[in-house]
């Protein structure tokens, strides 16, 4: 009857494993350092990088997985959080290294693939510069809010954060994504809470939700007064967002154990106190697991639509530099879009953490 | 003595897929105020159904079943203590505890009040911001049962709330949850499968018959009270355990064989 905690191997018990196998322990470094060796000399001593470069990775790959496997139970316990670390940043690192390099000598075609380094320098020169063509620039320059505020005040403000790519996306995808998965989750809850309305909607709604949403929408194209405005385009986020959130918060809420709604009736809980009490929190797990799908397809929609019709976005950005073949820029627009998907998803769970503290530090159940 | 739990033929049947079960037929009971009564029986012989219909989770569809409601019109009639860690996960052990009394629309500073005092009469004092998921079972029925007494019923339900522990942690909440008692006197139900368990804790220990769940005997335990996990080791414990075996074995064996 103690409070878990999270195990530990005894560390004497790890020495005493690496004892015996000292002997396999030499081979096992060995073999490896020396199959790199031979590969790397004879990628460069015979020139075969040109045909065969990805065996050759392929082969240093599965080395270095076998050396670090060897090195992981030697290091100290204090040592092995920063040595997850490092495989999981080292290992996306070594691979724009080895485009680099691979771009650079020529292996790899530049103009489809330019080398990490150009991408890097395309959207620094995408971020402070602004493009007259398209009359837009990555964040809106934000180092002329001040001088533009004192010109011309909030309408200055306005005309900045108007020419932004990366804002134009981001107020799509937040403000579709609310607009859908407010009613999502509401609609979920009816759902889940009542048998006669679930199976009136839920085949309906099974059969809207795999519909890819791009496919409607040149329908809410007609539907809205300015067709290539911004209510289209956050209208066709929301609905992506609608009905997955909506799908599984009524999962969410028919998961709940029956013990818990028992356990609330016993003790007296009206209608509003259930929901307040228990079925809320009792759902809410599965409700934020569809809100970070609902996320994700939210930016997979958005860029989608910004590919066929808009003048601003990130989505805008890549099509129209692979347009005018300038891929670099292109490929810092994809960058832009990683980096987007990443921020939000990382709101998203900052808000779980706060919204169900419970499952902090916990061992996941419940 | 009153009866404060009375139960007159009282009939529960269920409509299944292969038409209508009876689970509990022509089942009469009474318990006096302030009795710890043990309701023992084979697996699905009605005993769980019995104490659900006691809990207004279910509803007899004959006969009659009733608590005596007490002077006191707020004080609730009976809460349980669930089979499983019904404890509700994202609630930590204070919120859990002063559930009901939140449902009752007591003031935060009461109902904090009242369910501190509990969290410290069940040992978990250090524990009283944790999350069940922080804790180990018998910690969590521990839980579970302050929140039932902490909420003040006039009637205590508990439906095989030691099953899921280990033996040593099962123990040791028998003799805790017998301190608690001795301090309140409550009218307690508790259901178990467990002999040595309902001997020990209950004033009378009742054995059901297999489906569909009747009384079949009534076996009262003489045993000296205050009672501490020593009264095991007595002749008359091992009386009392093997009475309620012999009654109970042949429903053990009638239950096996409609199952098999």
């Amino acid at each position: 009857m103690s409070v878990r905690r999270p195990e530990r191997p005894a560390r004497p018990q790890a020495e005493e494993a690496a004892g015996p196998r000292a002997k396999a322990g030499v081979a096992a470094w060995a073999i490896p350092l020396g199959v790199i060796a031979l590969t790397l000399a004879a990628g460069f001593g015979l020139e075969l990088w040109q045909g065969g470069w990805w065996a050759l990775l392929a082969i240093v790959f599965v080395c270095v997985v076998l050396l670090a496997q060897e090195l992981e139970p030697r290091l100290p316990l204090r040592y092995r959080g920063a040595y997850q670390r490092v495989l999981a940043l080292g290992f996306p690192l070594a691979l724009l290294l080895v485009w680099e390099w691979l771009a650079g000598s020529g292996v790899l075609n530049a103009r489809w693939f330019p080398p990490p380094s150009q991408i890097a320098v395309a959207l620094w020169e995408l971020t402070v510069s602004y493009d007259r063509f398209n009359r837009s620039s990555l964040l809106g320059r934000p180092w002329l809010l001040p001088s533009m505020f004192a010109e011309s005040g909030w309408a200055g403000v306005q005309a900045l954060v108007r020419e932004s790519h990366v804002w134009a996306t981001l107020s799509r995808v937040l403000g579709g994504f609310v607009i859908g998965a407010v009613p999502g989750v509401l609609v979920g809850m009816v759902m889940g809470l009542n048998r006669t309305v679930r199976m009136m909607l839920d085949t309906t709604m099974s059969a809207i939700y795999v519909l890819p949403k791009i496919a409607i929408f040149p329908i809410l194209m007609l539907v809205f007064p300015n067709p290539f405005g911004e209510g289209p385009k956050i209208a066709v986020v929301a609905i992506s967002a609608f009905f997955l959130v909506a799908i599984s918060t009524m999962a969410g809420v028919q998961g709940i154990d029956k013990v818990y709604l028992e356990a609330g009736r016993n003790f007296g809980a009206n209608r509003a106190q259930m929901f307040r009490h228990v079925i809320l929190p009792g759902a809410l797990p599965i409700v934020f697991s569809g809100l970070r799908l609902a996320l994700g397809t939210a930016l997979i929609v958005i860029v989608a639509v910004e590919f066929v019709r808009a003048d601003r976005g990130v989505g805008f950005m890549i099509f129209y530099y692979w347009q005018v073949l300038v891929t670099p820029r292109m490929y810092a627009a994809l960058a832009v879009v990683m980096a987007l998907g990443v921020a939000l998803t990382a709101l998203l769970q900052y808000v779980e953490r706060r919204a169900m503290p419970w499952r902090r530090g916990s061992d996941g159940h419940g | 003595m009153s009866a404060k739990i009375v139960a007159r033929a009282a009939e529960k049947r269920f409509q299944t897929r292969q038409g209508w079960m009876t689970a509990l037929h022509d089942f009469d009971l009474e318990v006096a105020e302030g009795e710890f009564l043990c309701l023992v029986g084979p697996s699905g012989c009605g005993k769980s159904t019995f104490l659900r219909i006691l809990a207004g989770l279910d509803h007899a569809t004959g006969g009659e079943v009733r608590i005596t409601p007490g002077p006191d019109p707020k004080q609730p009639l009976a809460n349980v203590v669930f089979q499983e860690y019904a404890v509700f996960p994202w609630k930590t052990v204070l919120a859990n505890v002063a559930f009901g009394l939140e449902m009752r629309g007591l003031s935060r500073a009461a109902r904090e009040a009242t369910a501190r005092r509990w969290v410290d009469k069940v040992a978990l004092t250090r524990f009283v911001d944790y999350y069940p998921a922080q804790l180990s079972g018998g910690m969590k029925q521990r839980v579970s049962i302050a929140r039932a007494l902490a909420n003040d019923p006039q009637v205590l339900l508990m439906d095989e709330p030691l099953g899921a522990l280990d033996a040593q942690t099962r123990a040791v909440l028998q003799e805790e949850l017998l301190q608690l008692w001795e301090e309140s006197r409550k009218t307690v139900l508790y259901v178990t499968h467990s002999i040595d368990e309902a001997v020990f804790l209950g004033d009378r220990v009742v054995v059901m018959t297999a489906h569909p769940g009747t009384l079949k005997t009534v076996i009262e335990v003489d045993l000296p009270r205050p009672r501490d996990l020593g009264v095991m080791a007595t002749p008359a414990f091992a009386a009392l355990t093997g009475a309620v075996w012999e009654a109970l074995r042949d429903e053990v064996r009638r239950a096996m064989a409609e199952q098999a």
